[in-house]
């Protein structure tokens, strides 16, 4: 193998970490445009997506078992909306964080009691483990098409949402001004629930597809929040495309310091990257710098 | 108000005094070290509450400062470097008593950093990277700046793990005790428990007595001037920027003094104390405390870490403190004590009707 | 001799010009009113002059010393107070507290000095007190300086923001509409505060909309018109003038 191949695998590797990383950060995005918090419990609905949908797997043929794991999963979204958020809109929004954060380590503990703590993954979607395909000369596991696939349908078929259906519209509109949407009629509460169920189903989403090649067990949402949150800010807050441009990044740099620095150092380039362009453009590559992401807490 | 906060003062101190004669009279002193190690952590939460709730500012790399005070003192005091002895400077500063000769666990002679010296070391440094970190990441607002630190948290987590000299996933153990005047040791031995619990108590509140004291003057106001209004606050006169670096800068400090203290203490460190879960925890906590109620943040980030290392609630502990920090901040975000205080003032305030007033006011 | 003086300042944003070409002075113990309909570009001057915009071009000088370019609390330490046309206390503190946060550029104290409680910082903290005091009672609102700053009436958190400004010994005081949202009475009141003002020896630079008070007190008036001076002169001369009436009438014709 040569080195332009070496190279092009690296790359591959770091597409396939940084589809998912920006599968995360829309879902952060998604919630945070409805109601500026940031929900560090995103990494946990992919979590609770991949051991639902394993559980599930084993009565039910795959396809069905995803789908229900995506709808329990968005369910759960729904009820932690309004369970917890709905009630709490005088909290400051740092306030809201750290409930999130409390979410996330509860949900992590419930996980690791009603499972365990093994390593679970479900089977490859087509083919087997050794299965290989080849693109431009570099190997990959067919489940890595499944993947950058499921993201670009996500991330299509979410921009029609937004762009075109009437709920999505009320969203955008909720997201750059929520008192001029609200004196439009449109009922805030609901569409943040709605962001909570479609963040956490899409969430539960990568869960399934990334499961057969990352595995899935109870601790794994934590660093893939931290992942999906620095793809967010890298990319800027609130904006789509600079999340999956942020996921990106950040998929491809951990890749190829992999290749370079010795494995204990591997985050260390991805985030120092991210510190130095926010030193460079506080407000993210594409972030607006008077964007409602740049506000205080 | 200073009446009520030499109450608050001596309602402490006779809880610290109260809390180890009970675990003597009850045969549960080795308590006190998860005790000593809580009001260490609690240090570290205090001046997040001063960055939380004074500065208005969120720092999720908190873990990182004291990781980088606790290995800043356990490298210099455990690392051999007479090989380097005949070179000037070492020269220089063992004339200034920076080194000492002392025998290592084999009986060889070996030339080691003194504690107090490696205690400043770890102060300077930490100032120069809050620094260094501070003043970019101030600018950034909001989720920004709590990634930014969060990234720094990490980073410097990876590097302790990935390093020979920080020794790795093992961290570093053996580090000696720091004897800091006279008979004030900080040490894991059992025979100075007490003492050492004594220690930890001394600082927090003598930390606690600055602060207050910084809160309630003029950089103080500024600060919540800030907090409440950074244009206005900046039209008035302030330098917001250096106000919040400073202020920054200040807490950095205390987290990695905390470290330093926490690694003599404890014999040892080990790269999770830079996890960004401690980091994390650190800022849940102080907010459960009330941010800008310092007592607040003292009282609860003990209490909840000591329960915590006591592994109180076994295999639940997470999922207990998870629980304890949505139930506190739904139901009082300014933090559990102040109404209970309010509840308490208002029963001592019908006993007396008149106390609220000054004098001659009735 | 001019306090300060705004010479040939333009700012857009976007590609909407917001101020252009606009020169005027303001002599020392004057009080100067700056009028327009609305969008004329006041308040965007007043944030050049304060330092929360930066100019585009043109020089903004005070005491003859060039400003704009320096920082909002480099031009408060300077002496030039300001107020908001929506009363931006902090909520968070006291009154008293409030004025005292005026203070600050003229009090030196660091932490390490507010940390340990040294005398010098504790006889500094008194007069702090004191001149925020003396500055409370100046508005008359010394009764309420223990009170919440958010307990209080929109018109004292006005007066508050008012002796915070003063707090902060300026030279000149900059108040963006201190009469809007005032009743008759208060609007009456605020009239001889300023004039007041005046008598203590600090100069007065004001945005308003409320012409009756404008006229009564102000010695000098500018007249902005989509960002640009048209006019400039005493009351007597402004009232006459008439640029300013089809200004305010909306007829175009007498503008050219």
């Amino acid at each position: 193998m040569g080195s332009g191949d070496l190279i092009l695998q690296y790359l591959l590797s770091g597409i396939t970490k940084g589809s998912i990383y920006a599968i995360v950060a829309i879902g952060f995005n998604l919630i945070f445009s409805a109601t500026g918090v940031l929900n560090f419990a995103q990494g946990e609905f992919v979590m609770l997506g991949g051991m639902i949908a394993v559980t599930l797997s084993f009565y039910v043929p795959l396809p069905v078992a995803i789908t229900g794991a995506v709808i329990l999963v968005a369910l759960i979204g729904c009820l932690l909306e309004v369970l917890f958020f709905r009630r709490l809109r005088r909290h400051s929004i740092m306030h809201m964080v750290i409930i999130t954060i409390g979410l996330s380590i509860v949900i992590q503990e419930i996980a690791l009691h009603l499972w365990d703590e093994k390593v679970r993954s479900l089977p490859y979607f087509t083919g087997k483990e050794i299965s290989s395909v080849a693109v431009f000369g570099a190997t990959i596991s067919p489940q890595v098409l499944w993947v950058l696939g499921t993201v670009a349908v996500v991330f299509v078929l979410l921009h029609a949402f937004l762009r075109y259906s009437l709920q999505g519209r009320a969203m955008r509109a909720c997201s750059s001004n929520p008192e001029a949407a609200m004196l439009s009629g449109i009922n805030i509460a609901n569409l943040r629930t709605l962001s909570f169920g479609l963040s956490a189903g899409i969430g539960a989403l990568a869960g399934c597809v990334i499961s057969p090649i990352t595995m899935t067990q109870y601790e794994m949402g934590g660093p893939l929040a931290i992942k999906g949150f620095a793809a967010a800010i890298l990319g800027g807050l609130g904006n789509p495309m600079g999340a999956v441009a942020g996921g990106l990044l950040v998929g491809v740099l951990e890749a190829f310091s992999v290749s370079k620095l010795p494995a204990a150092y591997n985050d260390v380039t991805a985030f120092a990257v991210l510190l130095l362009v926010l030193f460079v453009r506080p407000q993210g590559l594409f972030g607006s710098p008077t964007g409602d992401g740049v506000r205080e807490f | 108000m200073k009446l009520r906060r030499f109450i608050v003062v001596l309602l402490l101190l006779a809880a610290m005094v109260g809390v180890q004669i009970f675990l003597r009279a009850t045969g549960q002193e080795f308590c006190l070290t998860q005790l000593t190690m809580a009001l260490y952590y609690a240090l570290v939460v205090i001046g997040l509450g001063l960055v939380m709730g004074y500065a208005g500012q969120v720092s999720l790399g908190h873990g990182g400062f004291f990781a980088i005070g606790g290995y800043t003192t356990a490298v210099l005091t455990t690392r051999d470097f007479s090989p380097f002895k005949d070179t000037a400077w070492v020269g220089l500063l063992k004339a200034a008593h920076v080194f000492v000769a002392k025998e290592d666990l084999f009986g060889a002679q070996v030339m080691v950093v003194t504690p107090w010296a490696a205690f400043l070391a770890a102060m300077a440094l930490t100032a120069v990277v809050a620094v260094l970190i501070g003043y970019p990441a101030l600018r950034l607002k909001g989720h920004y700046l709590a990634m930014a630190t969060l990234g720094f948290g990490l980073i410097v987590y990876k590097i302790l793990l990935g390093s020979t000299v920080t020794g790795a996933a093992d961290g570093i153990t053996s580090v000696p005790e720091w004897s800091l005047f006279g008979v004030l040791t900080v040490s894991g031995k059992t025979a100075l428990r007490v003492q050492n619990y004594y220690i930890a108590c001394g600082l927090v509140l003598a930390v606690l007595l600055l602060l207050q004291n910084l809160v309630h003057s003029r950089v103080g106001r500024a600060l919540l001037a800030i907090h409440d209004r950074e244009t206005a606050a900046n039209a008035m006169g302030i330098n917001t920027a250096s106000y919040k670096l400073r202020a920054f800068v200040l807490s950095a400090i205390l987290a990695a003094a905390a470290g330093v203290f926490f690694t003599h203490y404890t014999g040892g460190i080990g790269p999770s104390e830079a996890s960004a879960l401690k980091s994390v925890r650190y800022v849940a906590l102080a907010a459960a405390g009330g941010m800008a109620n310092l007592w607040g943040v003292a009282v609860i980030s003990t209490l909840i870490n000591y329960l915590s290392l006591r592994d109180w609630f076994g295999s639940y502990d997470n999922a207990v403190f998870g629980t304890m920090l949505i139930v506190i901040i739904s139901i009082a975000p300014e933090g559990p004590l102040k109404p209970l205080g309010m509840a308490v003032r208002r029963v001592f305030f019908r006993l007396r009707p008149s106390g609220g007033k000054p004098h001659g006011a009735a | 001799m001019a306090l300060l003086e705004v010479e040939n300042v333009r700012r857009s944003f976007g590609g909407l010009v917001a101020v252009d070409k606009a020169s005027f002075t303001v002599a020392e113990g004057q009080i100067k009113a700056l009028i327009g309909p609305n969008g004329a570009g006041k308040t965007t001057l007043f944030n050049m002059v304060s330092g929360l915009l930066s100019t585009e071009t043109g020089q903004i000088r005070f005491r003859d010393r060039r400003i704009n370019g320096l920082r909002p609390y480099q031009i408060a330490r300077a002496g030039i107070a300001r107020t908001f046309q929506n009363p931006s206390l902090f909520l968070q503190m006291s009154v008293i507290e409030n004025v005292m946060v005026g203070q600050h550029v003229r009090t030196r104290a660091g932490i390490a000095a507010c940390c340990l409680r040294l005398p010098r910082q504790q006889r500094e903290e008194r007069a702090i007190r004191d001149a925020a005091l003396k500055q409370l009672d100046f508005v008359g609102l010394a009764p309420l300086a223990e009170a919440s700053a958010g307990s209080l009436t929109f018109g004292q958190r006005r007066m508050v923001e008012l002796a915070r400004a003063l707090a902060t010994d300026p030279a000149l005081v900059l108040l963006d509409e201190p009469a809007s949202g005032l009743n008759n009475k208060e609007t009456g009141d605020l009239g001889a505060l300023i004039q007041k003002m005046r008598g203590a020896g600090v100069t007065v630079l004001l945005v308003e909309h409320d012409m009756s008070l404008v006229m009564d007190i102000s010695d000098d008036i500018v007249v902005l018109y989509q960002g640009t001076p048209i006019a400039q002169g005493p009351p007597s001369a402004i009232q006459n003038d008439p640029r300013v009436v089809a200004v305010y009438l909306g007829d175009d014709q007498h503008l050219s």
